[in-house]
């Protein structure tokens, strides 16, 4: 395994995620209950997604600057493991909301008009369309050089996107996800107790490394499949 | 005066009782399934973390 250091810090990090993050002393939160441990798993995907995409974005730059091909497989790899994180993340979310955002007094069908209202269930939809219609328009290019300079442009346009759709939008309006226009849906120290952040902030470390070592294996495997085409 | 120390206490046993009568999984801490639940999260882990490494080998033998 090539410069394992950090492989191996990301699954210590996520075997104490794990064990920690099921045993510790959480807040007894009438309406989450033991739901909040969630807040280990769910939210560090958001994370792990944001900081990819920091990273495919960064590429992407360089990329254009640069005009090395390297760039554009690893902005390409990046954003495909951070949409995987996001989507994950979505999937995650819609398991705890069914849980803990349902009105009692209806079923889980007539309670999904107000759950379908949701600015951050939106925002997020449309940032992750956003990043798929990164994925669909790369794929149509047949040029190489053409496809890797519309795809870096168009990744930071998706960036951009995400700014309003995630972080602005959502908090102006009202909702029922944590950290509407109250504030920070999971820095909020109102929400999550110090115990909780013992476990929160290597759990987003954890995750995130897990996410770069799945995208660097991707790009490592792209640049062999290359070389294989061009013998 | 009376009034404030009688809705001082309420608000008091009130928040108190609040944070008793929430029911979280004590039983499974008590009994310790909770480390069943821990052994097979780790075990899908650790498959993965397997996975992702001999994958990692994988690749490096065929970067040589």
């Amino acid at each position: 395994m090539r410069r394992s250091w950090w492989k191996i810090l990301g699954v210590l990090l996520l075997v104490y995620t794990f064990i920690a993050g099921l045993l510790i002393e959480v807040p007894r939160n009438p309406q989450l209950q033991e739901t909040i441990r969630n807040l280990f798993f769910h939210v560090c995907m958001w994370f792990g997604m944001m900081i990819l995409f920091i990273v495919s974005f960064v590429r992407a730059v360089m990329y254009l600057r640069t005009n090395k091909h390297i760039h554009d497989i690893a902005s390409r790899q990046y954003a495909g493991v951070g949409i995987l994180f996001g989507v994950l993340g979505y999937l995650t979310g819609a398991i705890w909301m069914s849980y803990t955002w349902i009105d009692s007094n209806k079923s889980i069908f007539n309670s999904f008009d107000t759950i379908a209202r949701e600015p951050k269930l939106i925002g997020a939809a449309i940032a992750l369309l956003v990043y798929a219609a990164y994925l669909v328009l790369r794929d149509s290019i047949q040029d190489i050089d053409k496809r890797a300079r519309i795809s870096a442009v168009y990744n930071i346009f998706a960036f951009a996107m995400l700014f309003p759709s995630i972080w602005i939008i959502p908090r102006l309006l009202d909702s029922l996800h944590p950290g509407g226009s109250e504030g920070n849906p999971a820095l909020d120290p109102g929400s999550a107790s110090a115990n909780m952040r013992l476990v929160f902030y290597p759990a987003i470390a954890g995750w995130t490394l897990i996410g770069v070592w799945i995208a660097t294996l991707k790009i490592r495997m792209k640049i062999l499949y290359e070389q294989k085409l061009s013998q | 005066m009376k009034k404030m120390i009688s809705i001082l206490s309420f608000i008091f046993l009130a928040s108190f009782a609040n944070a008793q009568d929430v029911k979280m999984a004590d039983a499974m801490k008590e009994n310790g399934k909770i480390y069943v639940v821990i052994a097979v999260m780790l075990t899908l882990l650790a498959g993965l973390v397997l996975y992702l490494v001999r994958l990692d080998r994988k690749i490096s033998k065929l970067e040589k």
